[in-house]
């Protein structure tokens, strides 16, 4: 009877949440852990930060995987007018800090609504494409592009080109498996390279900066092109087996910037080597593949259109951290998924896995 | 509508939907290559130059200074020696407001207006990244004090340095020089000289005197040592260190006891003396007065000091020892009679008339004697003794420039005397030929240069265009008093090795012998002794001698008296009065001094110069001192002779 008892309750708490992924995201976890304790300088207080905030995250992906995708669904139209409003409320009244304005005071606190909107956009998409699914016609495109554009514009007016690419990012892919023809893709990709010259007159200078010094990050080796320099030393010198952990030189000489944060990979990279590096894009992959299965397995279009869209932007999110910290991609603040300190774009992240793990727990049923 | 119809059908939409889930999938497998590729490229093709690279940035070579070699006198006396002290020093590059941090420190530390003068002056000449003094010699509680406060300041460090110190200051300035900041100018050198190397993190350079001529052995070799630091340069610990090699020990032939016993007799007086030791070339002391504090100079010297330095008409930088040209006057009679000997234009004993005046066939122009009344009749040795200058008029006129010349220049007079300073004058031995070079210019006409009979005859008694340096005359006498055997004059008589602690004889042989005869140089040396006897112009400071001394008094004309004028010290302004010189050199038989000595604008050499020689050798050849000068002497620490003595038996 006991047994029994304990058993309906472990399966009561596992039901909704997706067995694979979780073991996946528990690896990343391990290696997130071992890889903050030495970014931190062996920081206990970062440690116990880091286990409340992804127990908090657990939490978040469990309720979400327990909701039925029919009843987020209908959050999706709020929370995207209430994202836009709050967007537009940063515009007139926002808090600066470094020169964006990307914070809103909403009386209990500050929050950043151009978060919100890495889930609201492809929420909101989905639900558009799902309503319309039987007339869907090319009009239902230019609508979806407009629905995108609008915060999208917004986050980039703060400036913030990072939460700006992964939120038109997100929508684009539901764009995507919505089926935008691979005419207008192309078509797109090809004006949107025209368009560069144009684009790069409309940028603010640091950004022209970040571009210029990711061309050729020596121009600039104790300025602009430090980050880069120091993190492309750390990964490279960590060679195939890495330093070793918690012997990483230019982890714990200082020279490595933002080390638990944004560049955490250059700290593993640095102590783990290739074959940590290895290791964590196949957890990495591994996620990415069963999101995709999930995609695949959805019964809704809704569903097929969210899921997809966040795996996708899950993807973004390692592709780009891991380009910029190697050196190939420009410096953006882009969070390595669940390895980068800080609790915010955790549960964020969280937030979109437990929409997919309740996506996911619909089509076994 | 077509594509709206074919949305609709769900297994071409489902269709659709795999192959596009497909196709993202493919597309992020391959960014993920991607990347894989790149770490690939970063952590095994470029693993080599990373590592480089990291070392470089954690491991910084830092430069350990070696200590500045000792100066010791020939007792092992220190002459300049080093003390460790604190400096306060700022790097502009770190610092985000230098006013600011500055006005702080204050607060911590006194700093005064001389300090900031100081600090600029250094900044302009430093780049941003080099750390500038602004503070020197902190005490213990002052470095305690800021090293405390430091959290608050970046970019500010408290370093402890040695500073070097020249404990007897005016009294060695113009022997050892002094050392002094690395300029812009020195970095030049040192760059183009391939030492560069060896000076960074090097503050202090070599500048006058013994300290820049012997810079290469005084300077040693610098250490390294591999420091790992942080991104902000903070040293986190020591990986290896490759000691310095110390700067080697000089050890000078001058004894600073006999130094300051000479500076004692000049008293404020100006003018020069240099002693030599005959038998070796060792310069026992080199004194210019007035002279200088050399410390002033080591961390920068304020403008008002340099100001009141330089404008000084008395003109204390000026080393005349070796620097300042003066007629030699009569002192430079006995040196013309060794050159009418070995020339014969007279023998030992030959007795010529030597009346109160001296005119050139078909002139009337009289070159006058010193004494009016003439000395009647003498040899060579007795118009020494006498200073008969128509004997010398006629000797001088007899011989010509041409016969005289060569056989002076054997004294190393009218060139280099080679000394171990740098800046030494040549002074002029004429000859027609310089005389044509000297009146070149346009502002000089034929006759100016063309070679006068008249010319010859004031050079016979060291007037005319003959001017000489001091050590010059010493470095003449010590030669004539060993018998031709010619040393270059050298104030270092040893370098001690820091590393092997082996010694190193400067100049241990004479560099050549005169071609002279030897009764000759005993007939000049008789002549030089009666001129200290009854009867010579010296006879007076010759009285109870305990040794035999020979000397020759000079006095050299500073203006040109006018034709059947009368030289009235009274009636001239002090700057116009005649040099007061003295040559010497004792015992006679086997000489251990020579001096040549000169006081500016004192009148006869018997009256000024030659008191000084006499008590010099009195306290150098038997310790006899007068009670007044004992009273004024500095007090130095008790010799180490015994420690210098039993390095260099090692």
């Amino acid at each position: 009877m006991q047994v029994s008892l304990a058993k309906r309750i472990a399966h009561a708490i596992m039901d909704p949440l997706d067995g694979w992924l979780l073991a996946l995201l528990a690896g990343v976890f391990v290696l997130s852990m071992i890889a903050l304790f030495s970014a931190s300088n062996q920081s206990w207080a970062k440690i116990d930060n880091k286990l409340v905030y992804t127990a908090l995250s657990l939490l978040v992906m469990w309720l979400l995987a327990r909701l039925s995708p029919q009843t987020v669904m209908h959050m999706a139209l709020p929370l995207y007018v209430a994202g836009v409003l709050l967007l537009v409320g940063v515009e007139v009244a926002g808090i600066t800090v470094n020169g964006s304005t990307r914070w809103l005071n909403v009386g209990i606190g500050r929050i950043q609504p151009s978060e919100i909107m890495k889930i609201a956009v492809p929420m909101m998409l989905a639900w558009y494409f799902q309503k319309y699914e039987t007339t869907l016609n090319w009009r239902h495109y230019v609508v979806a592009a407009i629905l995108i554009v609008i915060p999208g514009l917004l986050i980039l007016k703060q400036p913030d080109l990072g939460t700006a690419t992964l939120v038109m990012g997100a929508g684009f892919f539901a764009l995507f498996f919505a089926g935008l023809p691979w005419k207008i893709i192309i078509g797109g990709a090809v004006a949107f390279l025209a368009s560069l010259p144009v684009v790069w007159n409309l940028m603010h200078d640091y950004q022209r900066k970040r571009v210029l010094t990711l061309i050729d990050p020596m121009q600039d080796p104790l300025g602009d092109g430090y980050h880069i320099i120091q993190s492309m030393i750390a990964i490279g010198s960590g060679g195939v087996w890495g330093k070793g952990w918690l012997a990483g030189s230019q982890t714990h000489l200082d020279y490595i910037p933002e080390r638990t944060t944004d560049f955490i990979f250059a700290v593993y990279s640095e102590e783990f080597g290739l074959v940590g590096n290895l290791l964590l894009l196949a957890l990495y992959l591994g996620i990415i593949s069963r999101c995709l299965l999930i995609t695949a397995r959805a019964p809704t279009l809704y569903g097929r259109l969210l899921a997809g869209a966040i795996t996708l932007s899950f993807f973004v999110y390692v592709f780009v951290n891991m380009g910029m910290v190697a050196g190939i991609l420009p410096v953006v603040g882009v969070p390595l998924p669940f390895m980068s300190y800080g609790g915010t774009a955790t549960v964020s992240l969280a937030i979109g896995l437990g929409m997919l793990m309740g996506i996911g727990k619909l089509q076994r049923r | 509508m077509k594509q709206a119809a074919r949305l609709k059908d769900p297994h071409t939409e489902e269709r659709q939907l795999y192959w596009r889930l497909l196709a993202a999938y493919l597309f992020m497998v391959l960014m993920l290559l991607l990347l894989v590729a790149r770490f690939v490229w970063l952590q095994v093709f470029q693993y080599e130059h990373f590592t480089t690279l990291a070392q470089n940035n954690s491991i910084s070579l830092v430069p350990v200074q070696p200590n500045r070699g000792l100066i010791v006198d020939r007792n092992g006396i220190e002459l300049a020696r080093n003390y460790a002290s604190y400096t306060l020093e700022l790097t502009p590059d770190k610092i985000d407001n230098l006013d600011a941090t500055i006005k702080a420190l204050g607060e911590v530390v006194p700093i005064t207006p001389r300090d900031l003068k100081r600090f600029q002056k250094f900044l302009s000449e430093s780049k941003d990244f080099e750390p500038v003094p602004l503070r020197l010699k902190m005490d213990d509680t002052e470095a305690a004090k800021v090293a405390a406060n430091l959290w608050r300041f970046p970019g500010v460090e408290v370093k402890a340095r040695l500073y070097r110190d020249y404990p007897y200051k005016e009294l060695t300035s113009h022997v050892l020089g002094y050392i002094g900041r690395i300029g812009p100018r020195d970095k030049d050198r040192l760059v183009a000289e391939e030492k560069a190397a060896n000076y960074r993190g090097a503050t202090h350079i070599g500048k006058l005197g013994l300290e820049a001529v012997y810079e290469n052995e005084l300077h040693g070799q610098n250490g390294f040592e591999e420091i790992e630091t942080d991104s902000a340069g903070r040293a986190v610990r020591s990986l290896r260190r490759t000691a310095p090699v110390h700067g080697n020990t000089l050890q000078l032939a001058l004894d600073i006891h006999l130094q300051d016993v000479a500076d004692k007799l000049f008293g404020n007086r100006r003018g020069a003396l240099v002693a030599i030791d005959p038998r070796s070339g060792g310069v026992l002391a080199l004194l210019s007065k007035p002279s200088f504090d050399p410390n002033l100079f080591i961390d920068g010297i304020d403008s008002q000091s340099w100001q009141s330095l330089n404008d000084d008409w008395q003109r204390p930088l000026i080393n005349r020892a070796i620097r300042g040209m003066y007629p030699p006057g009569s002192t430079f009679k006995p040196f013309m009679g060794m050159a009418a000997l070995e020339s014969g234009a007279i023998g030992p004993n030959e007795v010529r008339p030597a009346p109160g005046y001296f005119t050139l066939p078909g002139s009337s122009h009289q070159f006058r004697d010193s004494n009016p009344r003439g000395n009647g009749s003498a040899n060579l040795a007795r118009a020494i003794a006498v200073s008969s200058d128509t004997f010398f008029y006629k000797l001088a006129w007899d011989m010509g420039i041409d016969r005289i010349h060569p056989l002076l220049a054997q004294f190393g007079l009218g060139s280099k005397t080679g000394i171990d300073l740098d800046g030494e004058a040549i002074g002029v031995l004429p000859t027609k030929e310089w005389k044509a070079r000297r009146f070149a210019g346009k502002r000089f006409r034929d006759e100016h240069r063309r070679w006068l009979p008249a010319d010859v005859v004031s050079i016979g008694i060291g007037q005319g265009f003959n001017t000489y340096t001091p050590l010059q005359m010493a470095n003449a006498t010590a030669i004539l008093a060993n018998d031709g055997r010619a040393f270059h004059p050298h104030l270092v008589q040893k370098v001690t090795d820091a590393l092997n602690g082996k010694t190193r004889l400067i100049e241990a042989a004479p560099y050549k012998q005169l071609p002279f005869k030897q009764q000759h140089y005993d007939y000049i040396k008789k002549g030089m002794q009666a001129v200290m006897q009854p009867g010579g112009t010296g006879w007076r400071l010759g009285q109870g001698l305990q040794y035999s001394m020979a000397g020759k008094t000079g006095t050299a004309q500073v203006v040109q008296i006018k034709q059947g004028a009368k030289y009235n010290a009274g009636a001239l302004a002090e700057q116009h009065r005649d040099h007061s010189w003295f040559i010497a050199f004792a015992p006679v038989e086997q000489p251990k001094i020579a001096v040549a000595v000169i006081v500016e604008n004192a009148g006869f050499g018997a009256t000024a110069a030659a008191p000084i020689a006499r008590a010099l050798f009195d306290y150098y050849l038997t310790g006899k001192l007068s009670d007044d000068i004992r009273g004024q002497l500095e007090t130095f620490p008790p010799s180490a002779t015994g420690k210098q003595d039993a390095s260099v038996a090692r």
